[in-house]
């Protein structure tokens, strides 16, 4: 092995310094829940960086639903499950019919409707929630679940049917031409051609569309309101209404909320960072 | 096939923004709205908001970017840890920020009580430090994001040309300056146009770290319009709203322009 010059240590020390900062940054309010979840309630407190004796006790009385605020953990638990997957699938399907059209079927009006989707993705999320708390009262679907799945679909479903188009566009038409040689309708052109190719960017919006709804903290606490209705992160957010917030069992129940999105943008990464960052800004 | 994107659009954005407007058509909103100082000091917090949040991530992004290009195993590992604030959904994150600067229990305030004896300030009881606060939590959630990008845009410069600037004894500033730089200018300055529409958008940092408070003093425009909203006050909500649109609707249009291109 040949040994590292002064100038590649100098280079390497050099983005240390640069790397050790930035690992403190990104996980410091991780670790800190983490701490909290795995902390008795007196370390916890104390301003232990680690504690004496760590514990899952947290974690049981969270899953046991032993607390006053958890009385209805894994009811929101499911609505939180429900609302992204059906939000995920929705999105999945009125996208890639949109793409398909646009860009493969070339439709008339499908400009415009590229047009009218990329508008709605570039009008900020908070400031349509006025309005959209409105309509969904109109409609008669405030603390129904189709309010937030809907909520999410309309917000998700622009930015989707962008990548999708992106990503269909570079697919070569030869292969449409030569279905259409065999004799291939539409729909089977849709299915057996264009479906399977654009597998990759399927998975990526779809993931999209499914942690968009998980996450989503303003449209669920507006839209829903009832405690067996409501989403977990809205659950997570009334905990802060009372005066003496359990906060272990708040930071506990957070890092449970907040796994399965990480696990399931870890599983997807490839595909996720591919799709995505692709999509958001051409360059 | 368009079918029901078109309905989704019609009964979930159109509808909404037209009757959003109608509701927001009465003058005498506008009135009320310019006579709350809460409605005032919202604006020049958002302005605050956009304009050091935003060049201060972009300004990091841009030089993470060029860190994370590094090829080191090291490096490599640190990046895919580097997204995790971006992964995760940010309520629990932004409560953990929160309940670190509780002035009674908070880390920060212990670590403080240790080190001098003496009790640490009532952090999020000073507007000009929970706006802070919620300007480095917006920028902690959002910076992985834009370093991706930026990214991407580093790594499609040909590697030739700083191999010959290389030979010809460049550096780095001068790599910089004349190769970096130039290939990246467009895509930093839509991503950072990007990241303001994203920005006033942006809710949660202070909604779940100040909810505002102290006395309405840290409000931006996007909690605002929820605050109104909350207070039954929808007609002030909608005019609040249409408020901001002189500066979202130019951004819609370049960045709409940029993009159907």
């Amino acid at each position: 092995m040949r040994m590292p010059t002064l100038r590649e240590i100098g280079n390497e020390a050099k983005l240390l310094l640069i790397g050790i900062p930035v690992l403190i940054w990104t996980l410091i309010p991780i670790y800190h829940m983490f701490l909290f979840a795995i902390s008795p309630k007196q370390d916890a407190f104390a301003g232990k960086l680690w504690p004496d004796h760590p514990t899952l006790q947290n974690f049981r009385i969270v899953f046991n639903q032993q607390h006053y605020f958890l009385r209805d953990f894994w009811v929101q638990f499911g609505n939180s499950v429900v609302i992204a997957i059906a939000a995920g699938v929705l999105t999945l399907i009125i996208a890639t019919l949109a793409a398909f059209a646009i860009s493969r079927l070339r439709i008339r009006g499908g400009r415009t409707v590229m047009n009218l989707a990329l508008f709605t993705y570039f009008i900020p999320a908070a400031f349509l929630a006025v309005p959209m708390y409105r309509t969904m009262g109109n409609y008669g679907l405030l603390n129904n679940h189709w309010s937030l799945i809907l909520a999410m679909v309309t917000i998700a479903s622009p930015y989707a049917i962008w990548v999708l188009k992106q990503a269909s566009d570079k697919l070569p038409l030869e292969l449409d031409e030569a279905a259409i040689m065999d004799g291939a309708t539409p729909l089977q052109l849709f299915r057996m051609v264009y479906l399977p190719l654009m597998l990759p960017s399927l998975v990526a919006v779809g993931t999209y569309a499914l942690l968009l709804a998980w996450n989503e903290y303003l449209y669920a606490f507006l839209l829903l309101s009832k405690d067996t209705e409501i989403t977990l992160p809205v659950a997570l957010g009334n905990f802060l209404a009372a005066d003496d917030s359990p906060w272990e069992l708040l930071m506990t129940t957070g890092f449970i909320y907040a796994l399965p999105p990480a696990a399931v943008y870890y599983a997807f990464r490839r595909y996720m960072v591919g799709g995505l960052t692709a999509g958001a800004v051409k360059s | 096939m368009l079918a029901p994107y078109l309905l989704v659009f019609l009964a979930f954005v159109v509808y909404p923004i037209t009757y959003g407007l109608w509701l927001a058509r009465h003058p005498a909103s506008y009135v009320a709205l310019y006579n709350d100082p809460v409605f005032a000091r919202a604006v020049v917090n958002t302005l605050i908001f956009l304009i050091v949040g935003i060049n201060v991530k972009m300004l990091i992004a841009l030089f993470l970017s060029g860190f994370f290009v590094q090829s080191r195993t090291w490096i490599r590992w640190l990046s895919v840890l580097f997204i995790l604030p971006w992964a995760v959904p940010s309520i629990p994150t932004i409560l953990s920020v929160r309940f670190m600067f509780n002035p009674e229990w908070g880390v920060i305030n212990n670590l403080i009580f240790k080190f001098t004896a003496e009790d640490g300030p009532n952090w999020l009881n000073d507007p000009a430090i929970g706006l802070t606060l919620a300007i480095l939590v917006h920028i902690w959630k959002s910076l992985p994001f834009w370093t991706l990008i930026l990214m991407t845009g580093r790594l499609a410069i040909s590697n030739d040309m700083f191999e010959a600037a290389d030979v010809d004894g460049a550096s780095w500033w001068q790599k910089f300056r004349f190769i970096t730089w130039p290939s990246m200018q467009t895509l930093y300055l839509t991503c950072t146009l990007l990241s303001m529409i994203w920005t006033l958008g942006d809710f949660n940092s202070v909604y779940l770290l100040t909810g505002g408070g102290p006395a309405d003093l840290t409000h931006v425009l996007s909690t605002l319009g929820i605050r109104y909203l909350r207070l039954d006050q929808l007609d002030l909500a909608m005019a609040s709203i249409v408020c901001a649109m002189p500066l979202v609707l130019p951004l819609v249009y370049f960045m709409m322009k940029r993009l159907s291109r």
